[in-house]
């Protein structure tokens, strides 16, 4: 049997008498998309912050590529191989959009306290960055000012800087929020390969996208996972009907 | 080249062009009076790193300026008056070399902002400029407090430190020096801004979110600028007590931390000349107004509120227009 | 020096805890001014999330207009009413002339135009009223020592000013926990799109909120005036301590306020006098005077260190 790429374990996270996590225990295997979805409030965003490293879960763990990154910070997690893309998109807006490419490939494999050579020269991040703005459809862009683009092309650009850390595994918040049809469309297309060289795990409101994407759906309510499994499964179930799709149609 | 680069080089060498009229003139107080610009300066370019470009607020430069001012006033009142500096566990002389003067505020400072950023960056915002400014009012007290070095009186230096084959005492001279370590420094800072370190900084200042998703911790890069931006303003700090031959605590109040970053602002946030534009308009503004009225600095406070509302740029903002790292 | 004996050495003993409890009295009305002065700053903090340096302009213009008026009149009272009425009329100005331009604004952009503000300050009072220091004095029915339980002589001025600050402390967290304006002010800490959704005037509540906490400041100025001088450039010093107690009780709160302002007042007064004792017991005594007093200078931004090391958001500051 394969080993999971990530491993959640029993999380609980209390927000005063609230448990914004209820021991939620989720897989990411090799070569899937995990989709998670669940109405707003049902803890989502809680949940990813403890995968990603932004807050530390009150009872349970987190392994990444087999190793428990529970005590880790963000910054760890990140250098361990796990790229996230945001739900608001968290770029240098005043940055070009190679800057923020470079940036990525910086933080994966140059030496940012370097203060000697200047970065744009540096031949061997320049072609990391310049690759993972051509896979997203970014090439023409390179000099554009990030606060300038687009939203679709601010999503893309998140993911672009996914891509220069070559992570292995991602952590998508909602990549398809704001996106008009054509946009999710081709975005979709995107991810679709992606998974082939990392899993992803998907947090998305769309569920055209979803049911499109995922190889698995988990669905979270009030902090808890009331079911995981195929798509077909997951149509199916009648706790998700009410939970959830219900509250959709 | 663009406009902003032909201010900037019209500011450097209107800043040399000055002094070496004036030297042509004999007109020794406007070559002091340049030296003084090209100090000041300096002291911004070193808080311009921090500020400009990783976005630290920090309200409490004047603990570096003034550690600076009391490295050069301590070593050199040691050596004026051939009392060693300590006897125990060695023993360590004073010393009117220029250079190693330089050299210890310069190690003195980045020791210090280390602690000091070490501890206020783990705040960030309101707390962060509260905190430094409290820190520098510390160092005030203790200045004052402290009478081994003069207390509240401070220290004077009877005759300018050394320079290895200059006559220090010459103004022109002294102002070659200063005006040397302002264009190194100027050229360190471009070369900071450009560089892989720079690139991060930037970013951690737009979206700290961003930086630690790929990796990179802010708050190192933070500490790092801290530390590179207190040592330059601490350099400059050993100069303006080596140009007045006297330190008092005043050089740590928090009228001086504010200034500092007045010349910034004048000048141009984030701009690599910021600092020399705003300095110079500070002394000529110091200069014209202060002859005109006693009260002077309420004018200053004017233009300074008329920038902060209306004219975000400053000067290289107004003149240059809207570059690419200014919002 | 001292002859031995069990009498001298008891009579010592209780002279050394007669000092203590007077300067712990110090401590604490040095604490309730700083109070005064925090209170405010930390409200405008709150509510408008603004940082305001010109705030100790207002203690200062406070105490000036405390010491003409009392200088004018001759009554103390109506001085203390001046100093209110006066900060609280500067800041309603100041907040609708500038400051109301600076709440969408960074902070940077904030601490640099009410740096400029204090310049104006300063420089106007300066004009105004010339660079000496003017002076206050302490009415005869406040002036001279009361004697407390167990036979301390203490200034009644002082234990005055103490009492003052602990009812306005108490009618402030009144103002906060039971009236209308106090839900507003809570209101706009927590969400400022709920209180306009809720029809609140947000601009008149502002100028309400920066002239409350202008008055408190500008009543802590008149306070000490008649300890201290009055003069320009008193104003910063007090300033720069009530950013040290935000930071130690947390910004935006006012019982943070509160047990930071006394912490600070404590901490201060008392370091000045025992850290010189303490270092007697292992150096001479004039180095030992010397060295404590210059490290007391430090000891509350030690104090504020050990707070960030420990609680970087304040001891009352919600967790980061």
């Amino acid at each position: 049997m394969t080993e999971p790429v990530l491993s959640i374990r029993n999380i609980t996270k209390m927000f005063g008498a609230l448990a914004a996590s209820d021991n939620v225990s989720l897989d990411l295997m090799p070569g899937e998309i995990h989709a998670l979805i669940g109405p707003n409030g049902a803890g989502k965003s809680t949940l990813i912050q403890q995968i990603s490293g932004g807050l530390t879960p009150d009872a349970g763990s987190v392994h990444f590529l087999g190793r428990d990154v529970t005590g880790l910070d963000t910054v760890a997690r990140a250098r361990l191989g796990l790229g996230r893309t945001f739900q608001i998109s968290a770029l240098a807006m005043e940055d070009t959009v190679l800057q923020n490419a470079m940036l990525g490939a910086l933080g994966a494999k140059g030496r940012p306290f370097s203060i000697l050579r200047p970065i744009m020269r540096d031949k061997g991040l320049r072609q990391v960055a310049e690759a993972a703005l051509d896979r997203m459809g970014l090439s023409t862009h390179h000099n554009t000012v990030t606060g300038e683009l687009s939203h679709g092309q601010r999503r893309q650009l998140e993911v672009a800087v996914a891509l220069t850390l070559s992570p292995r595994a991602f952590l998508m918040d909602e990549p398809m929020a704001g996106l008009g049809t054509s946009g999710t469309h081709d975005l979709t297309a995107i991810l679709s390969n992606l998974r082939h060289e990392a899993p992803i795990l998907l947090v998305e409101h769309d569920m055209d996208a979803v049911f499109a994407l995922a190889d698995r759906i988990s669905v979270l309510d009030y902090g808890r996972i009331i079911a995981t499994g195929t798509v077909d499964e997951i149509r199916a179930h009648p706790d998700v009907r009410r939970a959830y799709l219900g509250e959709e149609t | 080249m663009t406009r902003e680069t032909w201010i900037n080089a019209a500011l450097a060498l209107g800043l040399l062009a000055v002094p070496l009229w004036a030297w042509v003139a004999d007109e020794p107080f406007t070559i002091t009076l340049a030296t003084k610009v090209a100090i000041l300066a300096l002291a911004g370019v070193g808080l311009n790193i921090a500020l400009g470009l990783g976005g630290l607020v920090s309200l409490g430069h004047a603990a570096f300026f003034g550690l600076g001012g009391y490295a050069m006033g301590i070593l050199a009142a040691h050596a004026q008056n051939y009392t060693p500096l300590m006897e125990w566990p060695l023993v360590v002389e004073g010393t009117k070399s220029m250079p190693v003067i330089w050299l210890v505020a310069v190690i003195v400072s980045a020791l210090t902002a280390l602690l000091i950023g070490a501890l206020s960056l783990r705040t960030s915002g309101v707390y962060f400029i509260m905190i430094t400014l409290a820190f520098g009012q510390m160092l005030y007290y203790f200045a004052i407090s402290w009478p081994a070095y003069g207390g509240e009186d401070g220290l004077s230096i009877y005759v300018r430190n050394g320079f290895p084959g200059l006559n220090t005492l010459d103004p022109i001279q002294f102002f070659a020096i200063c005006y040397v370590l302002l264009i190194l420094a100027l050229a360190f800072s471009a070369r900071l801004a450009r560089s892989p370190f720079g690139l991060a900084l930037n970013a951690a200042r737009q979206s700290p979110q961003r930086v630690e998703t790929v990796g990179i911790s802010p708050y190192r890069l933070r500490l790092l600028a801290f530390v590179i931006s207190g040592a330059i303003t601490g350099l400059a700090g050993a100069l303006f007590a080596d140009l007045n031959r006297f330190v008092s605590p005043s050089m740590f109040s928090w009228q001086t931390s504010g200034e500092i970053m007045v010349f910034i602002i004048l000048g141009g946030t984030a701009r690599l000349f910021g600092p020399v534009a705003g300095a110079a308009l500070f002394i000529f503004l110091e200069q014209a107004l202060g002859g005109l009225s006693e009260y002077w600095h309420v004018h200053l406070g004017l233009l300074l509120l008329a920038v902060v509302l209306f004219a975000r740029g400053g000067i290289i903002g107004t003149l240059a227009g809207q570059g690419a790292r200014n919002d | 020096m001292a002859l031995p004996g069990k009498p001298l050495g008891e009579q010592n003993k209780l002279m050394t805890t007669i000092l203590l409890i007077e300067q712990v009295l110090n401590g604490l009305q040095f604490g309730v001014m700083l109070f005064l002065t925090a209170a405010g700053l930390t409200l405008v903090f709150g509510v408008m999330g603004l940082i305001n340096l010109a705030h100790g302009s207002l203690f200062m213009v406070g105490a000036f207009a405390a010491a003409a008026v009392a200088g004018a009149t001759g009554s103390f009272i109506l001085a203390l009413a001046a100093s209110l009425a006066a900060a609280a009329a500067a800041g309603a100005l100041v907040e609708m002339l500038v400051i109301r331009r600076l709440y969408s604004r960074d902070h940077l952009d904030q601490v640099l135009a009410t740096f400029a503000l204090i310049l104006i300050f300063s420089e106007g009072t300066r004009w105004l009223f010339g660079s000496f220091p003017l002076y206050l004095n302490i009415p005869t029915w406040l002036s001279g020592p009361v004697t407390l339980p167990g036979g301390i002589q203490y200034p009644l001025y002082r234990l005055t000013i103490i009492a003052i600050g602990l009812v306005i402390a108490g009618g402030l967290f009144l103002l906060i926990s039971r009236t209308r304006l106090g839900i507003r002010i809570r209101a706009g800490e927590s969400d400022r799109e709920m209180i306009a959704a809720l029809g609140v005037d947000i601009s008149k509540l502002y100028t309400i909120v920066f002239a409350l906490g202008a008055a408190l400041a500008g009543l802590a100025g008149a306070l000490v005036g008649a300890i201290q001088s009055v003069q320009v450039g008193m104003g910063e010093p007090v300033l720069i301590l009530a950013f040290v107690v935000i930071v130690i009780g947390g910004i935006g709160l006012v019982k943070g306020a509160l047990i930071g302002s006394i912490l600070v007042g404590l901490t201060d007064t008392l370091g000045r006098i025992l850290l010189p004792e303490v270092f007697k017991l292992f150096l001479d005594p004039s180095t030992a005077t010397s060295i404590g007093a210059s490290l007391a200078t430090m000891s509350i931004y030690i104090l504020m260190a050990a707070v960030l090391v420990v609680k970087p958001t304040g001891l009352f500051g919600a967790k980061a």
